[in-house]
């Protein structure tokens, strides 16, 4: 006996086996997804008044990833469409986009990364705080382009600062209490802005994977097995929609509240 | 979808893409937009609202047009609906939780 | 024929692939192979895709966790009995292996953490889960729902070797210096970000393998029983065991994740320093941490518990449906209030979604919300109490056929009983608020896991082990096993309820010495003399249940070559079409695909000629 219903459907679920165990899969990274945003909601508002920071991620970056995703949303429903009407070429086409789209996401988040990684805040021994990006740094001092500012909580809320001026900040080594850039450790928000959209990113790379195994090596089913072909594309597709789903919800979470 | 009951067209499939992008262009620009506004109030309470609103519609078309959520099966959306009900559970709970101490008693 | 067919064990002989004695038959010399090759040894037995042997791959596994885990236990009840004392026999070992830890073969308190923690994560996560979900989930429900395989063979495939690696990460863990992680198998934060080992971080990534191989395990479960019923198998028609899956299918699918997060979130705070579950001004053993602070220890509790009460059932539903169908098997009458049972598991199943905070009592949670989950947890014992309740009467009035199989469903249900029971007090705050983390709730859920669901999972390995060899286990060897197990297991448990409400702490590595008045003498009302002594009573039961297992285990392996063969297909004369295939079933399990025509229990049917009437048995009346 042969397994039943690889490619079509079952009468009474009216649904395929890959389609419904995608499905299932989904529904365990809505779970998943769900202990990661409900983690966020707890910090947030657990954090003491004034404490939660704003404006600390580039909205511009934000947007344009925003935009790119939208955009390997679509490319894959084309994609799927033109396997279903057996377009051989313009599949090809389509999934194409969608890699590089995808690539392009993950090159600009790495820079959203490095951005973050480089970025420093320094407390000094006069109770004041230095802030920015290191320019440079030896054994005696340390260069950021950035600035000084009297409270610590000045750095928090970005956006309710209209005049921020940034410089060049030199620091004497020997002033220096604590220097620690913003790495997930850094607090609360860097710690949740990196596991979320480091495991979404992981996502995204994974689902490149796939779209990159179908639409290469994996193409050869088209010839042999074009249905089953076809399912694997909007299977594969379903995955990638999510992965935007997820993003749609992070870019304000993060960059816009 | 698999074996659709119309044949598909390519054509208005690219139409209806069209349609979804600008779309989920103009809920993007919206967001951002209440996120920056000043109409919204000082606090964040209201911006959320409002940004969080809108990414729901967002998600919304993804989910019923890009993943044919709307024309899907009666088994798929049973599955996500428990799963959507544990979800809100989780967080829901866990956040009642977080904020019922008796009085005088620290928090966290 | 016999050639081509994949098959556990591997020397099986023709004989035993003796005809069904039942009337229909199922064309033996047609299984419908085609030609293909012999596959190699590592095709067969390590990478196979055949559901059959995936589910004995994760039995044997499971069987040897197990072992591992009651090992670890000895060892940690003869520290409690004779703190400081170097464990006799064992010690020199466990000084050579472990080394510091255990010099002179002492067990450190270090080292009882870790065994503790171990104990639990091993007998959990690699012992009954894999067994009761797993094994015979794989290798029973495509059998009983007349399906050829898994629908994901190769996702099955891959949900075990993320299983054996996860393990294989454990057991790592005890040799990396500072040893296995040690804040218990619940791992509360901030204890477990403080102790000083990496023995933690290897904990929640072999904990993310775990987690991930139960997720492809319930997508494809699920997705099988959906859709690869044949036809005819209806779902009221389906053997209770299968909803039993079906419904622990769908707690591992979605409350697991919510573990992985929280897993992943505490490899941040321990690997990248980040302060999800550490609070502001955390101090450690005085000045206060290096950490930026700011998280919540509690949410750790949530999102773990959020898995943790789930899992408890994912723990007995298995167990109650491999008792279900012995017990319909054995008493020769359709099981009691079939649709009750179908109904109360998936009630089950959706309140164990929102009683998870009772684990919580303690943490200074306000009325309302205590309230709330005092009243969930209240009324999720009823489903449960109904399920007992329909086996009990599927006694009454049955000519009881007893065998070994039997004796384990027949002991399963008064244990699972006290542990249900005992269950209640702890549900209701003000009870908790006493009973909390001292030996009375060690005694609740092992009355629950280990009497209880562990004898269901020997029930069904007695039972369904004629199917996977085409030999029998040795009855009389199989009784000693049950009548000692019985024994031991109650003396090792029932006096924890006593050492409990006197107020012994679980989780100290001294037994509760320092507590004790016997030790401090003029102390009133701390722990007497005589709960210190039962702690040595302990021992030796839990040394006798050890020794217990030998029969079982020698049984086991002595009866794949030499057991008593079976004369037919269906030994047991049972209904569920897991019985009526080849013996053992070959690849692709079904020489024809089975019609379903009846209900799964229609035993003693009125005007039949065998007191049995196979689910694909046409013709005779039907009782469904
Ligand atoms: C069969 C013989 C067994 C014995 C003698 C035994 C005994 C114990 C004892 C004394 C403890 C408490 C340790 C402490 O807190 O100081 C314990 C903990 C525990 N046991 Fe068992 N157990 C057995 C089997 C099992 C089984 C089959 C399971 C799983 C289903 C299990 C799961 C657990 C868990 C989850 C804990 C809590 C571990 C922790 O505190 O992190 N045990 N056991
Ligand atoms: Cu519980």
């Amino acid at each position: 006996m042969e397994i039943p219903y690889t490619v079509k459907n079952r009468p009474d679920t009216g649904i395929y086996n890959a389609k419904l165990g995608v499905w299932l899969f989904l529904a365990s990274e809505v779970m998943l997804f769900g202990g990661l945003f409900s983690a966020y909601v707890l910090l947030r508002v657990g954090a003491p008044e004034g404490h939660w920071p704003h404006g600390w991620l580039d909205v511009r970056f934000g947007t344009v990833n925003t935009i790119l995703l939208a955009l390997s949303a679509i490319t894959t429903l084309l994609a799927w469409a033109a396997c279903k009407v057996r377009e051989f070429g313009k599949f090809k086409f389509f999934h194409g986009c969608t890699i590089l789209l995808a690539l392009m996401f993950l090159g600009i988040k790495s820079y959203e990364y490095h951005d973050k990684w480089i970025h420093y805040e320094i407390q000094l021994k006069d109770g004041t705080f230095a802030d920015g990006h290191l320019e440079e740094q030896d054994d005696k001092q340390v260069v950021l382009h950035g600035r000084i500012v009297k409270d610590e909580k000045d750095l928090y809320d970005l956006r309710a600062q209209k005049d921020i001026q940034l410089g060049e900040v030199k620091i004497d080594r020997a002033s220096i209490v604590k220097m620690q850039n913003y790495g997930p450790w850094h607090n609360t928000f860097t710690a949740i802005y990196f596991t979320l959209t480091g495991l979404h990113a992981l996502h995204i790379l994974g689902g490149t994977l796939v779209i990159f195994y179908l639409w290469g090596p994996g193409s050869k089913m088209y010839k042999t097995d074009p249905e089953r072909f076809t399912n694997r594309i909007e299977v594969s597709g379903l995955f990638w929609h999510f992965v935007d789903l997820v993003w749609i919800f992070l870019f304000p979470v993060l960059y816009l509240t | 979808m698999s074996e659709s009951e119309q044949p598909v067209d390519l054509k208005s499939y690219i139409r209806l893409c069209a349609v979804i992008f600008l779309v989920v262009l103009c809920t993007t620009s919206a967001m951002i937009a209440a996120s920056f506004s000043d109409h919204l109030g000082s606090g964040w309470t209201g911006r959320v609202t409002v940004i969080l609103g809108i990414a729901v519609i967002n998600a919304f078309l993804v989910a019923g047009y890009l993943m044919h959520l709307l024309s899907e099966k009666k088994l798929v959306y049973t599955v996500l609906c428990f799963t959507v009900f544990f979800f809100i559970g989780l967080m829901g709970l866990t956040l009642w939780a977080m904020g019922n101490f008796p009085v005088g008693t620290i928090n966290h | 024929m016999q050639s081509n067919v994949q098959q556990f064990p591997p020397n099986r002989t023709e004989e035993a692939d003796a005809h069904a004695d039942h009337g229909h038959d199922h064309g033996h010399d047609d299984h419908g192979h085609h030609e293909h090759h012999e596959p190699g040894f590592w095709s067969k037995y390590i990478f196979s895709t055949d559901h059959k042997v995936i589910g004995i791959q994760y039995g044997l596994v499971s069987l040897s966790f197990m072992l591992f885990g009651l090992f670890l236990m000895v060892m940690m009840r003869w520290q409690i009995a004779h703190p400081g004392v170097p464990v006799p026999v064992i010690g020199p070992l466990l000084a050579a292996v472990l080394g510091q830890p255990a010099a002179h073969g002492i067990i450190s308190p270090e080292l009882y953490n870790s065994f503790g923690a171990m104990h639990g994560t091993i007998m959990v996560f690699l012992g009954v889960v894999p067994l009761a979900f797993a094994a015979f989930g794989n290798y029973v429900v495509p059998l009983m729902i007349g399906a050829p395989d898994m629908t994901f063979p190769r996702i099955n495939m891959a949900s075990f070797h993320a299983f054996y690696l996860g393990g294989l990460v454990m057991l790592v863990s005890f040799f990396i210096p500072g040893g296995a992680a040690q804040a218990g198998w619940t791992s509360y934060s901030p204890l477990a970000s403080t102790i000083p080992t990496d023995g933690q971080a290897f904990w929640l990534v072999g904990m993310v393998l775990l987690i991930t191989s139960s997720l492809l395990g319930a997508v494809n479960f699920i997705a099988t029983i959906i859709q690869l019923r044949t036809p005819g198998m209806t779902w009221m028609r389906l053997p209770f065991f299968v909803w039993a899956q079906f419904v622990t299918a769908f707690l591992l699918l979605l409350a697991f994740p919510p573990l992985e997060a929280a897993g992943l979130l505490q490899l941040m705070d321990n690997v990248a320093h980040t302060s999800f579950f550490l609070p502001t001004g955390l101090a450690v053993s005085g000045p206060v941490g290096q950490v930026s602070g700011g998280g919540s220890p509690l949410l750790w509790q949530h999102l773990f518990w959020f898995l943790g009460h789930p899992e408890v059932y994912v723990l007995i539903l298995p167990a109650m449906g491999i008792v279900a169908e012995i017990i319909a098997n054995n008493t020769r009458k359709p099981i009691w209030g079939y649709k009750s049972l179908v109904y109360a598991a998936l009630v089950v199943g959706f309140l164990a979604f929102i009683v998870w905070a009772h684990h919580m009592y303690l943490t200074g949670m306000g009325q309302g919300i205590a309230t709330f989950f005092q009243a969930t947890t209240m009324i999720i014992s009823i489903p449960s109490v109904v399920i007992l309740t329909c086996m009990f009467l599927s006694l009454w009035g049955g000519s009881i056929r007893i065998n070994t199989p039997m004796l384990f469903a027949l002991g399963f249900l008064p244990m699972f009983g006290i542990g249900g029971l005992t269950g209640l007090p702890l549900g209701l705050a003000a009870a908790d608020l006493y009973l909390h983390d001292t030996y009375y709730v060690i005694a609740h859920f092992h009355y629950v896991v280990a009497p209880g669901t562990i004898f269901a999972l020997f029930a069904g390995v007695y039972f369904w082990f004629p199917k996977m060899t085409g030999r029998r286990m040795s009855e009389f060897w199989g009784r000693v096993h049950f009548w000692c197990s019985f024994v031991f297991m109650n003396l090792v448990f029932m006096p924890m309820f006593a050492q409990g409400i006197k107020g012994m702490l679980r989780r100290m590595s001294d037994g509760g010495v320092n507590y004790s008045a016997a030790k401090v003498p003029g102390v009133i009302d701390t722990l007497p003399g005589t709960v210190m002594e039962l702690n040595t009573w302990i021992l030796w039961a839990a040394v006798g249940l050890g020794i217990a297992q030998i029969p079982f285990i020698i049984n086991l392996f002595w009866s794949i070559s030499h057991g008593e063969k079976v004369k037919s297909d269906n030994p047991w004369h049972a209904t569920t079409l897991d019985w009526q295939t080849p013996t053992p079933p070959p690849h692709g399990n079904f020489a024809h695909e089975p019609q379903v025509v009846r209900g799964p229990y229609d035993y003693s049917l009125p005007g039949e000629v065998n007191d049995y009437t196979p689910q694909s048995e046409t013709g005779g009346k039907s009782a469904h």
